[in-house]
């Protein structure tokens, strides 16, 4: 096994508090010259790069740098038109999505895709894997252990959502919520999982900054209390910078830049491509 | 009372018990049980009554084909209604579990029959048997059907659904060897029906001396109880599998799909399992109609009857509730029978207007069931009776 794992990055070693046993060597997710084409676009460009686990890794750069293209390779959306994808040191290159979320890789969507017209509880006792009652024979068979199964979802559901502060929504249909909290509820439906790491695509996109503070601090709470690592899309600078380290930039499809925020931030290369630009536009 | 009545009331009954324990609520079960098959009871005994004879058994033959076209509704509902997979031939699995039952149930002709009747198997196999063994093919057909079409986009299930309706009932007519095509295939058994004959021998003689009033010809009487029986058992198995994790995946496949992959469903999974369920519930269906017609043809499963009016049952009734799915089928199969009177009556107005109208006056009830179907789809999507919020278990149980 241990010559299928990538070489290690220098650059994410994270502590983590209260996880020893965790090996921060090893990255939990590692991406390798991923390339995608669509059509004539190549939308991903060689793309490398590590998350160490532990981390609450930032992915930030301009429109159509490629950075949600870059979530669907990994999630098992598209498949790669070439290169790797390391999942705790395990090639998961091209696998589907359901069963890169049965390794612990969780993802949420740019604009939340909720199901709609289920009450916000069952949005979340939707998730866990290992339900028995999922298999067609067993509810109509064994109606009792199903039911065993599902009063514990639902407490955990309860839970969670006490977590994220949509507990007054749970018999609500999920569509009938407001963008902020679908945002939040595809929070929860990661938590349901218990899984190893999130993809966050932009979970701040469209929400009021008390929101914003909120699900900021519970990404925090979720990184320190349960060592799940995060790797997440933004374009709110300041929540990148205060949240995330270390920080990758995208420019055409490949990495431009890694590095603490305080570095990127001041980088020349990111100041052109990405940061310079936009506040240029606004100066101007 | 005369016993003739009593033991029509008692074979009607038992669809009435049925629908009667369904709509009421209380526990325990037995009692709500008892209590429904003393009301039941009652009712039957208070129709058999007042009704002629006629009227009787037409309502009753009514009650069995409603009964039936409900089984494939049903079924139509964990395809489309739970699972939002676009089936338009039901037509195919109806047809291949009617004539899968009708060939193993028959006994193989012999004698002159021999040259007049070409069939294969002709295993002679109890009526259950048969269902259960159109079930299978069924389930079978579709889990090839969908193999290849179910991970693309929902036209072509619909595209491939169609071409196999039509290619199954092609074949049964085409193929004599098989079930005697394009001729229909006769001598289909029907069960029980020794209690309007002869007295069934394995059965004890004080239940033969209650049904010896009745005649072949109150047949509708006993089978009306079987279908309603079997529909009420596929009933209560959907409505366990619906209401548990499995009904709540297929929800989440069929509302966003993207997002349930995500959330670890196997989508291509779920939508066969529910393709296969809603297949073998078709196949039995058409079992229960073979047996009740006794022979069948190829032309029975025309695009009509086997999928168009079960598609306006379901977008009537309420796609994606059960109960729905069923009451869809009696007031459809009544606004579809009804309408045959209607035509009958404006017939000498038909003729008033064109002499050549009058024979085309069943094309009329075409128009109406179609006029129905677009005011359905514009005034109550949703049904009669809408999809239920919550599919998970009952928080109380």
């Amino acid at each position: 096994m241990s010559d299928t794992r990538p070489a290690s990055s220098s650059t994410g070693s994270v502590r983590l508090p209260g996880r020893p046993d965790v090996d921060t060597n090893v990255p939990l997710l590692s991406i390798q010259g991923l390339t995608k084409d669509f059509g004539g676009l190549r939308a991903v460009n060689a793309c490398s790069f590590d998350v160490a686990p532990g981390s609450i890794t930032g992915l930030i750069g301009p429109n159509g740098a490629g950075k949600t293209t870059l979530f669907s390779l990994v999630s098992g959306f598209h498949r790669p038109d070439a290169g790797r994808v390391y999942l705790d040191g395990e090639d998961v290159t091209g696998l589907p999505s359901h069963l890169l979320f049965r390794k612990g890789l969780c993802r949420t969507f740019q604009i939340p895709r909720e199901h709609k017209s289920m009450t916000v509880t069952e949005n979340l006792m939707l998730v866990p894997k290992g339900q028995i009652g999922e298999r067609f024979w067993n509810p109509v068979l064994r109606q009792g252990a199903v039911r065993a199964q599902e009063r514990r979802l639902r407490e955990k559901a309860r839970e969670v959502l006490e977590f994220v502060n949509l507990d007054h929504l749970a018999d609500q249909p999920a569509g009938a919520m407001s963008g902020g909290q679908k945002k939040l509820l595809e929070l929860a439906r990661t938590l349901m999982a218990d899984p190893k790491i999130v993809l966050l695509d932009e979970p701040g996109a469209g929400v009021n900054p008390t929101l914003m503070g909120r699900i900021r601090e519970k990404i925090e709470q979720l990184n320190r209390e349960r060592g799940i690592t995060f790797l997440l899309i933004e374009h709110d600078m300041p929540l990148v910078m205060g949240l995330c380290n270390p920080v990758i930039v995208m420019n055409q499809g490949s990495k431009l830049v890694e590095g603490p925020p305080s570095l990127v931030k001041s980088d020349p290369r990111v100041l052109e491509a990405y940061l310079g630009g936009q506040y240029a536009a606004l100066d101007g | 009372m005369t016993a003739l009545h009593l033991a029509k009331s008692a074979l009607l009954a038992v669809p009435l018990w049925l629908l009667i324990s369904s709509l009421l609520r209380f526990k325990p079960s037995w009692l709500r049980h008892l209590a429904s098959l003393a009301a039941g009871f009652g009712v039957a005994a208070l129709a058999t009554l007042a009704m002629p004879p006629g009227i009787l058994s037409y309502v009753t033959t009514f009650i069995l084909v409603a009964c039936i076209y409900a089984v494939l509704s049903v079924g139509l509902n964990v395809q489309w209604g739970y699972t939002g997979l676009f089936n338009i031939g039901i037509a195919a699995f109806y047809a291949i579990g009617a004539f899968t039952s009708a060939l193993v149930t028959t006994k193989m002709p012999t004698g002159i029959n021999a040259s007049f009747t070409k069939q294969l198997f002709g295993l002679g196999l109890p009526f259950w048997v048969g269902v259960l063994a159109a079930g299978l093919v069924a389930g079978v057909l579709a889990w090839l059907v969908g193999k290849p079409t179910l991970k693309l986009r929902d036209d072509y299930l619909a595209i491939a659904t169609i071409g196999i309706a039509e290619l199954v009932r092609l074949f049964f007519q085409n193929e004599r060897w098989l079930a005697n095509g394009p001729q229909p295939l006769r001598g289909i058994p029907q069960p029980l029906s020794c209690l309007v004959g002869d007295g069934c021998s394995w059965l004890p003689g004080f239940v033969n001396s209650f049904f010896a009033p009745l005649a072949p010809r109150d047949y509708p009487y006993v089978y009306v109880a079987i279908v309603a029986l079997v529909l009420y058992l596929i009933y209560r198995v959907l409505e366990r599998a619906i209401r548990s994790p499995w009904g709540r995946a297929l929800r989440a496949v069929r509302e966003e799909e993207a997002s349930a992959a995500m959330n670890g469903k196997d989508v291509a999974a779920f939508r066969m399992q529910a393709f296969v369920v809603g297949a073998v519930i078709m196949g039995l269906g058409g079992a229960l109609y073979a047996h009740y017609v006794v022979s069948i043809d190829y032309s029975h499963f025309d695009p009509l009857y086997g999928t168009f009016l079960v598609w306006v049952m379901l977008m009537l009734g309420g796609s994606g509730n059960n109960r729905g799915a069923i009451l869809g089928a009696f007031v459809v199969w009544a606004i579809w029978s009804g309408t045959s009177f209607v035509v009958d009556a404006i017939r000498p107005t038909l003729a008033a207007i064109s002499p050549s109208l009058p024979a085309r006056g069943p094309y009329l009830r075409l128009l109406f069931i179609s006029v129905l179907l677009v005011f359905i789809v514009l005034y109550r999507p949703k049904g009669i009776v809408p999809e239920e919020k919550v599919v998970s278990l009952d928080r109380d149980t």
